[in-house]
């Protein structure tokens, strides 16, 4: 009987559970990435050589690619390049540093915290390239103004960054800083900077690109070298090549500036 | 040297403008070699002592003190419910962080971090981060980090609430295990009435609302071996008179849902 009843159910219709969140777990090849950047530069190059888009207005890439090789064999790369560099890492180091200490501080005392955040948040919204021509009235026309422009332009989303870590730091590790023994100059160094420091770097990352952006827009209002001063000139002479190689320029350094600071990021915490 | 709570009283003002009495009258000692254990249903105010005692929160009035302090700094140390372990920090840099800042020197350092790493079961994790580690080891680095100062007075405040249960009695029988090697006085804060009555050379119940001591009992079983069959009618009774006494706090703790 129980044999009978065992039969009837095999012969029932069956239907297999299958895992239904198979396809998170895809992978994809590791020349993926690639495959839409290529796929991209093949459409463009081949729009080009067909002369579908005119190349006045689009240059392909392959003749930006030979402008680019001939503009750094004649050393006017160099040049610009080594101009925006030093005003890039001027400003942005001067920037970047005063922004930790000083969001150390506001963050850790409670007076000037209360006395000056309001002044940082007030100041913050202003679109820091609107002072240049202040800043140029006030310290010349050399490299000071923009200098200055870009490290007050990193400034201000870095210290806003390291006071939100500071302010966001597990109380209960200051309790135990507090409990063997630290004293205030140690709970800064030892607990208060490392918590902090990954909110420093989301900070750090976000004063890249708008540094970039100064950079550019302060070599093109004021400046005769560097790389926007240069794209600028060739735009009004509608070289459209020479100005590409100069976005390509400015693109590569974007992403160089980004890989350096996730390198150092992965050196410094890699407790995370 | 022993610990000595005189008078102790905490009020606040709550988020309704109300003043709330946290703990009244609170009146003990912990002897030197003493395990002290604070048990009490939520609410009964038996962190906010721990706190007080640690020298994290100040009593509304009264005093803690130390007695027959001979010429040198009291040191405490405490373990915690949150671990709060220094994430930057490897298990060996944890460790030593007490003896770094009473200035220690490396070699000190050393010796001692090694010591306390092995006792609590870390040896070849030194240099591993605590986010590699899995509760119960994070724990036993916060237990090696507190006992590496060699305090007067060890404090442990729910340092096992995280844990599963499993974790938890192998913690429970090694911290005796340790206490055994150590003797340190200790003031440990639990709502288990279980690991109270396992730990306790005395039990110091407390009441809620405001957090008064109820009752304070000796345990008198041998330190080692409590789970032991021969125990096991003594320990219940323990544990029931416990329960009898905090019983209907934790109902009305469970009630006003906190």
């Amino acid at each position: 009987m129980e044999r009978a009843v065992h039969n009837q159910a095999d012969q029932q219709p069956r239907q297999n559970i299958v895992n239904r969140l198979d396809f998170l777990d895809k992978k994809t090849p590791i020349y993926t990435p690639i495959l839409g950047i290529l796929g991209i530069l093949i459409i463009w190059e081949t729009l080009s050589q067909l002369e579908v888009v005119s190349a006045l207005y689009l240059p392909a890439p392959s003749t930006i690619l030979a402008m680019g090789w001939g503009m750094f064999t004649t050393g006017e790369i160099h040049t610009n390049l080594l101009a925006s560099l030093i005003r890039l890492a001027a400003g942005f180091a001067i920037g970047a540093s005063l922004g930790i200490v000083i969001g150390l501080i506001l963050g850790f005392f409670r007076w000037l915290d209360a006395m000056f955040i309001p002044v940082v948040y007030s100041l913050f919204p202003i679109p820091k390239i609107a002072l240049l021509p202040l800043f140029i009235m006030w310290l010349g026309v050399g490299e000071t103004p923009k200098v200055t422009l870009i490290a007050i332009g990193v400034f201000f989303p870095i210290l806003i960054n390291t006071y939100t870590g500071v302010k966001n730091i597990d109380p209960s590790l200051i309790k135990a800083a507090v409990t063997f023994g630290a004293k205030p100059f140690n709970i800064i160094r030892k607990v208060i900077l490392p918590g902090a420091l990954p909110m420093v770097f989301a900070g750090l990352k976000v004063a890249a690109s708008i540094s970039l952006l100064l950079l550019v827009a302060a070599e093109m209002i004021a400046a005769l070298n560097g790389v926007g001063a240069m794209i600028l000139r060739y735009g009004n002479l509608m070289m459209t090549t020479n100005l590409m190689v100069g976005v390509l320029i400015l693109s590569l350094l974007g992403l160089l500036f980004n890989r350096l600071l996730e390198w150092a990021e992965r050196k410094l915490l890699p407790w995370k | 040297m022993r610990i000595t709570v005189e008078n102790v009283e905490k009020r606040y003002i709550d988020s309704n403008k109300q003043e709330v009495t946290a703990l009244k009258n609170i009146n003990c000692t912990i002897a030197e070699q003493e395990f002290v254990v604070l048990v009490g249903p939520s609410g009964c105010g038996k962190s906010t002592l721990l706190n007080i005692v640690g020298g994290l929160l100040s009593p509304s009035s009264g005093s803690v003190y130390f007695e027959g302090v001979q010429g040198k700094e009291p040191r405490l140390s405490i373990v915690f419910q949150e671990i709060a372990l220094f994430p930057w920090r490897t298990v060996y840099e944890n460790v030593i962080f007490g003896l770094e800042e009473r200035g220690a020197s490396k070699k000190e350092q050393q010796e001692k971090g090694r010591h306390y790493i092995e006792m609590v079961g870390l040896s070849g994790f030194e240099s591993a981060y605590p986010k590699q580690l899995s509760g119960g080891m994070k724990q036993r680095a916060g237990i090696a980090r507190a006992l590496a100062v060699e305090p007067d007075l060890l404090l442990m405040d729910e340092p096992f609430s995280a844990l599963d249960a499993q974790t938890r009695t192998i913690m429970q029988e090694e911290l005796l295990s340790i206490w055994d090697r150590t003797k340190l006085s200790t003031l440990y804060v639990t709502h288990n009435i279980q690991e109270a009555v396992y730990l306790a050379d005395r039990v110091i119940v407390m009441s809620r609302r405001p957090g008064e001591i109820k009752s304070i009992i000796p345990i008198n079983l041998p330190k080692i071996g409590r789970d032991r069959e021969e125990h096991r009618l003594e320990f219940e009774r323990y544990v029931d008179q416990i329960w009898q006494l905090i019983r209907n706090d934790a109902q009305a703790a469970l009630k006003e849902g906190e």
